[in-house]
């Protein structure tokens, strides 16, 4: 299997798709099913967030190796309108449609790695990773 | 032996390649022929360093015999997929017997000492030679080296982890004391890689026993902090998404204390004060009643 | 994907086959709610032990579904999800608050038999409280 991946994000079937691909090259880099989980749900959430704010944007995923540890880096990158307030965005609770926030917070606890990078009007990047526990 | 490369290769890369092929095979055939001495030579060195103390001459003769061929076979073949695989399995005789890693870094560098003085010594008369040879000798010495320690090393890692990962299971055990009631006692520091192991394992428990009802007793838990005790808040969520209901007891003076500074909302949790009240409370729960048998009514 | 939707009695059983888009999750619900209508349900099972992902917006449909029956007199139960899938839940906040969960279909059908029981006879309390014990040492009421 390749040990990366880039999977256009335009309607909610790649929604699935990028998780069930975040899935199987979690699988193959050795995580436990607690961990492939999280880390299908966090693709999922970053997923949905594209499709509903920015419409579309791409999702990578890549595996690597740093000094020993091996994990999955996730990139979901859009440009949308990006976020204005990243700070508020990263409090529990946040939203901007009606309910449903963007979820990062909880990204953000399920992974081990989060990074956002956002500008109003240009787009949002976001990069998360899950390393291998040894 | 020098030959010349032929067309398909490029003259220069393949002579190269091909004289030092031709040199660790000129080496290789030094060691076999010396073995038996080069191999003493070691074994005395090791035990005149004070490494492996923990082995007898015996022992450290019969390992160092092993090593030895293994590391000119690595030599001779540049694979070292026979010498991983030795040392993963020296480690694994080793190192319960309290094996320190600096000692088997310094056996093999000691190897290579002897090995190398033994070179200077055959090539002494030919300084261009002992150069060529050294030069061949020296990229698959360290890469044998290396092999060696990190071979051990995560050896040793692996065990650790094996040794943490057992203590774990037998702190956190999910007992099941009636058909449908499992209770958790916790014991000793949380942390939140412990908080994870034990959430799982009480998820994995509350379906294999098809748990309606967990008694989490934390008694032994001697302090709380708030990440702590959010992880307590999630387990109990998390159990009640696969049906079963949570009672958590023995929350110390201290601990319920800490908990109503740092604010952590415990009013979604059933909490009773120690675990026999909890374990009461878990069968009321469940339908039973405890009867005296001697009270105990006819059966219908 | 469609979710089929059997009919059981007084109650609605979805069994969920597989990973559904978004839009599969509004048909669903949308399918339950008018289905309550017609049948005059008295209860819904939601049977997700096929789901290898519940995320957020998965959630909030489960949770109208709860409460959007609720309002037409139907109780939901969501039955089947995995421990990993709990695991993951709550660390992103989701836990289904207010909406009632059940180990699997055996179970959710036991909740909603207990819960939607005629008690008339019996008062307010249908939960928790399915008749006294029977008499013995142990025994063990239904719940």
């Amino acid at each position: 299997m390749a040990s990366a991946e880039r999977i256009g994000i335009r309607s909610d079937r790649d929604i699935l798709l990028a998780r069930q691909r975040g899935r199987e090259l979690g699988r193959s880099v050795g995580f436990v099913a607690t961990d492939l989980t999280l880390i299908a749900t966090a693709i999922s959430e970053l997923a949905r967030n594209i499709v509903l704010y920015a419409r579309e944007g791409v999702i990578e995923l890549r595996v690597v190796t740093e000094d020993s540890h091996r994990g999955l880096v996730i990139v979901a990158r859009d440009h949308g309108p990006g976020i204005v307030d990243v700070n508020r965005a990263m409090q529990d609770g946040y939203s901007t449609s009606g309910g449903l926030g963007l979820g990062l917070p909880g990204v953000k606890r399920l992974m081990d790695g989060f990074e956002i990078h956002s500008r109003a009007g240009r787009g949002t990047t976001v990069q998360i990773a899950k390393w291998l526990r040894t | 032996m020098v030959t010349r490369g032929t067309l398909q290769q490029p003259a220069v890369g393949a002579t190269g390649t091909e004289s030092a092929i031709a040199l660790l095979r000129e080496l290789v055939a030094h060691l076999r022929q010396n073995r038996t001495q080069l191999r003493e030579e070691w074994a005395r060195r090791i035990t005149e360093a004070e490494l492996l103390t923990a082995m007898t001459k015996e022992e450290i003769f019969a390992e160092a015999t092993s090593v030895y061929d293994n590391y000119v076979e690595a030599l001779e073949t540049g694979t070292f997929e026979a010498l991983q695989s030795y040392s993963r399995n020296l480690s694994e005789r080793i190192i319960p017997r309290g094996v320190e890693t600096h000692e088997v870094v310094g056996i093999v560098l000691l190897l290579r000492d002897v090995l190398a003085r033994s070179l200077f010594a055959k090539y002494q008369g030919d300084f261009t030679k002992l150069n060529r040879i050294l030069d061949a000798y020296e990229p698959a010495a360290n890469r044998i080296a290396n092999t060696v320690a990190v071979g051990f090393v995560q050896e040793r890692e692996r065990i650790i982890r094996e040794q943490q990962e057992a203590i774990r299971e037998l702190s956190t055990p999910v007992l099941q004391v009636r058909e449908r009631l499992l209770i958790l006692p916790i014991i000793g520091v949380i942390d939140p890689q412990r908080a994870r192991q034990l959430t799982e394992q009480l998820l994995r428990g509350i379906r294999t026993n098809r748990a309606k009802v967990v008694v989490i007793d934390i008694t032994g838990v001697a302090a709380m902090d708030a990440a702590v005790a959010n992880h307590l808040v999630q387990t109990v969520d998390a159990s009640r998404l696969l049906g079963a209901t949570v009672i958590v007891t023995g929350l110390s003076p201290e601990i319920a204390q800490t908990l109503v500074t740092i604010g952590v909302d415990l009013g979604k949790m059933t909490t009773v004060g120690d675990l026999q009240g909890g374990i009461e409370e878990a069968e009321r729960l469940l339908g039973y009643k405890v009867l005296p048998l001697v009270e105990s009514p006819v059966e219908a | 994907m469609d979710v089929p939707v059997l009919k059981q009695g007084p109650f609605l059983i979805a069994t969920v086959q597989s990973a559904l888009t978004d839009a599969d999750l509004a048909q669903m619900r949308r399918l339950l709610i008018e289905q309550v209508g017609k049948f005059r349900s008295r209860g819904v099972i939601v049977d997700v032990t096929a789901v290898d992902v519940l995320d957020s917006y998965a959630c909030r449909t489960l949770r109208d579904i709860a409460h959007m029956t609720g309002f037409r007199g139907a109780a939901t139960v969501i039955v089947g999800i995995h421990p990993e899938l709990a695991f993951t839940m709550v660390q992103l906040g989701l836990s289904l608050e207010g909406v009632a969960t059940a180990l699997d279909l055996e179970e959710g059908l036991a909740y909603l038999n207990a819960r939607t029981r005629p008690t008339i006879a019996r008062g307010n309390s249908p939960r928790n409280s399915a008749g006294p014990p029977r008499n013995g040492t142990h025994t063990r009421g239904k719940r």
